[in-house]
């Protein structure tokens, strides 16, 4: 995956490069709005790291501009600024996700890799198949095996999140964000409870284990059989 | 003309100034037109009598001769205050009458005398210049007469108008100053009193208030809007200092313990599994840190906040059953028995993600205390009930509760009661349901379930969209 950072803080640059590159992606700097809107033009990048606030041109008016271009480069946010308008504000600017500092190296990989795997497989697919998983999303039936599963309408959100960016890890923040649109941290881990809820439905009596824990990150849906 | 300057720019001389020259003015023009309108009317009252005299002399010419019309002529014109009379011959000679001069061109032209014209009388032993108004006519034989009035009487009536007139603006004058004496000094005094306090408050003592005057006048409405700005003002530091002094407390004791950590575990000669277990804890600290710092700047920014920019209309209903959806796996788990009761619509207008934050904060902690110590069966009870003007959000447990001394202690930030110092928490959660709370003018109360907590928010319903 080709990633452009933008970013002033140099020392955190430096840190998030070498943890991208150590993940085995490619990744590249800018330190200033303007040269990295430059490079946003002429670079085929898979995903844009935009820091909110950049020193001269800030990061929603490389965000907007880009878009004016034309460009439709997935951007994730990262700002300093408390989460409430802010958020609205950079998605609203054409980011496509956000994320406040401090963060976590693996919320941030979780993110900007669905980013990337969104661009490629879009929104309109109308089965997901993971296995021998299955989700029809017109008719609303789960399969497994054949079997149909019955789910209550937020386990059915919850396993089509999962689905849909299968084999990708997803945070708990993320889970909170799109399936329950909750953009606050509870203290307590409520969704570990939902998630284990889904998986005695979907895997239980089976061999492989679809649905899995990453530990200190999430989880991760995907089948070794394809 | 510095001095003049400085004098104009002070409100209370300005609007005394035009008071004077408009109401002067007005008085100018209502003058003028009554004198006006009084002379024209005294000028047809002249006339009228003359024309009378001289049809009642025509009788008397047509019933005599002209001897006899000369002779009544003379007789009145010798009574006293009487009026103009004048018989000439063709070459302008005076005959008779009681005019001793006039200007040689009045006589040349019949009818009635254009202006005012001067003449001189019999009698006439001052010096005034007496003016009149004649009508001119001819006698058989060549002879010419004049009769008229004398303009004396008008004439007082224009120049005790004058007088009055100066005398009016004088007094118009005198008013306008004396006016700016009582009241515009009056209104400075309260200004420069004003604004002496306000620059004292801005020289630093925020507690000060400005001085009132207890007549409720402007002045006084003026200044008790300061004072509730000030109010608000001296809140906000109040509530800035707290946060400042909390960071100081509350944040430094975790960083130290943070700090110590790492040196810990540097200085030691630790096993590279020691290492490990010590970042770990380092970053799960840390990530405690920003927690709270994260809380701490969401219920400054609450009660800063604006209740336009994200207020929306919604049914509370739906905020609660979310929550207890989110919740209900976890209490199932815990095996407490967590059950909702939601009035069927509670339309209120507010900021949806932080009333659902406050129910998630009051519901997690419901949940948490209901487990401990409770020899009962646990029990969370989530309600949604309205009463005429307000949406209550209850959450009750039958745990342990707060003693009543403490309920509203706990509000405050940080406060952590001695039991809850071991478990994980930022104390944080409720000051940020009071603080939602305050933002949608609602209200936030604690009480006792006897036995467990309840917790109460009340928020105004919005009636502008209600049928």
């Amino acid at each position: 995956m080709k990633i452009l950072l933008i970013e002033d803080d140099l020392e955190a640059a430096d840190y998030l490069m070498t943890s991208l590159k150590e993940v085995g992606h490619v990744a590249e700097h800018a330190a200033e709005g303007e040269t990295g809107l430059a490079m946003a033009i002429d670079g085929d990048y898979d995903v844009l790291i935009v820091d909110r606030m950049l020193p001269k041109m800030d990061g929603i008016s490389v965000i907007s501009s880009l878009r004016k271009e034309g460009i439709q480069t997935p951007v994730l946010i990262l700002s300093a600024l408390s989460q409430v308008d802010d958020r609205v504000t950079g998605l609203r600017a054409g980011g496509d996700d956000y994320l406040p500092k401090p963060y976590a190296f693996s919320e941030l990989l979780a993110r900007i890799e669905v980013l990337c795997r969104r661009r490629v497989s879009g929104e309109s697919e109308t089965n997901y198949v993971v296995g021998d998983l299955e989700m029809d999303r017109l008719a609303h039936v789960v399969r497994r095996n054949g079997v149909e599963i019955i789910l209550q309408p937020r386990e059915y959100r919850l396993l089509e999140y999962l689905m849909k960016n299968a084999g990708q890890v997803v945070t708990r923040t993320m889970l909170l964000e799109n399936v329950w649109d909750y953009h606050f941290d509870p203290q307590t881990n409520v969704i570990d409870v939902h998630v284990s809820r889904l998986r005695s439905k979907i895997d239980k009596d089976f061999d492989e284990q679809l649905l899995q824990t990453v530990r200190g990150t999430g989880y991760i849906l995907k089948s070794e059989k394809g | 003309m510095v001095r003049i300057r400085a004098l104009w720019s002070m409100t209370a001389v300005r609007l005394s100034l035009i008071y004077t020259l408009v109401f002067g003015l007005f008085a100018v023009a209502l003058i003028t037109y009554t004198t006006a309108n009084t002379t024209r009317l005294l000028l047809q009252q002249t006339q009228r009598a003359v024309n009378d005299e001289i049809n009642d002399l025509s009788l008397i010419y047509r019933s005599g001769s002209l001897s006899r019309l000369i002779r009544v002529i003379e007789r009145r014109a010798r009574a006293p205050g009487a009026s103009l009379y004048l018989i000439a011959d063709s070459s302008g000679r005076i005959i008779a009458g009681n005019v001793r001069d006039i200007e040689p061109g009045i006589l040349g032209k019949k009818g009635w005398t254009k202006e005012p014209f001067p003449y001189e009388g019999f009698g006439h032993d001052d010096e005034f210049v007496h003016y009149a108004v004649a009508r001119v006519f001819d006698l058989p034989g060549g002879l010419r007469a004049l009769i008229g009035r004398d303009l004396g009487e008008p004439d007082r009536f224009r120049s005790i108008a004058r007088r009055s007139l100066i005398l009016a603006l004088a007094i118009m004058v005198l008013l306008g100053i004396l006016t700016w004496v009582f009241v515009g000094r009056r209104a400075l005094r309260r200004i420069d009193s004003l604004s002496l306090s306000s620059k004292r408050i801005m020289a630093g003592d925020l507690q000060e208030r400005l001085p009132l005057s207890g007549s409720g006048d402007e002045f006084d409405r003026l200044s008790a809007n300061l004072n509730q700005l000030l109010g608000r003002i001296s809140k906000l530091d109040e509530g800035l200092k707290q946060v400042s002094d909390n960071i100081a407390h509350d944040l430094k004791t975790p960083l130290t313990r943070l700090r110590n950590k790492a040196e810990h575990t540097l200085s030691a000669d630790a096993s590279k599994a020691a290492y490990r277990k010590a970042m770990e804890e380092i970053i799960s600290e840390s990530d405690t840190l920003i927690r709270t710092f994260n809380a701490l700047l969401m219920i400054a920014r609450v009660e800063a906040g604006s209740k336009t920019g994200d207020f929306s209309t919604f049914d509370l209903a739906s905020v609660l059953f979310d929550v207890h959806e989110l919740y209900e796996p976890l209490a199932e788990e815990a095996g407490v028995e967590f059950t909702i009761t939601a009035a069927p619509s509670a339309l209120v207008r507010g900021n949806r993600e932080l009333l659902g934050q406050a129910v998630v904060n009051l519901v997690d902690n419901a949940l948490k205390y209901a487990v401990e110590e409770n020899e009962n069966q646990p029990r969370v009870w989530l309600e949604l009930t309205i009463d005429e003007f307000h949406a209550h959000i209850i959450v009750r447990d039958n745990g342990a509760g707060i003693p009543e001394a403490d309920r509203e202690r706990v509000k405050d930030r940080f406060v952590r009661l001695d039991k809850s110092r071991t478990k994980p928490g930022t104390g944080l959660g409720l000051s940020l349901v009071d603080a939602v709370a305050r933002l949608h003018d609602g209200g936030f109360v604690l009480g006792d379930n006897e036995p467990g907590l309840v917790a109460d928010i009340m928020i105004p319903l919005d009636k502008s969209t209600s049928r």
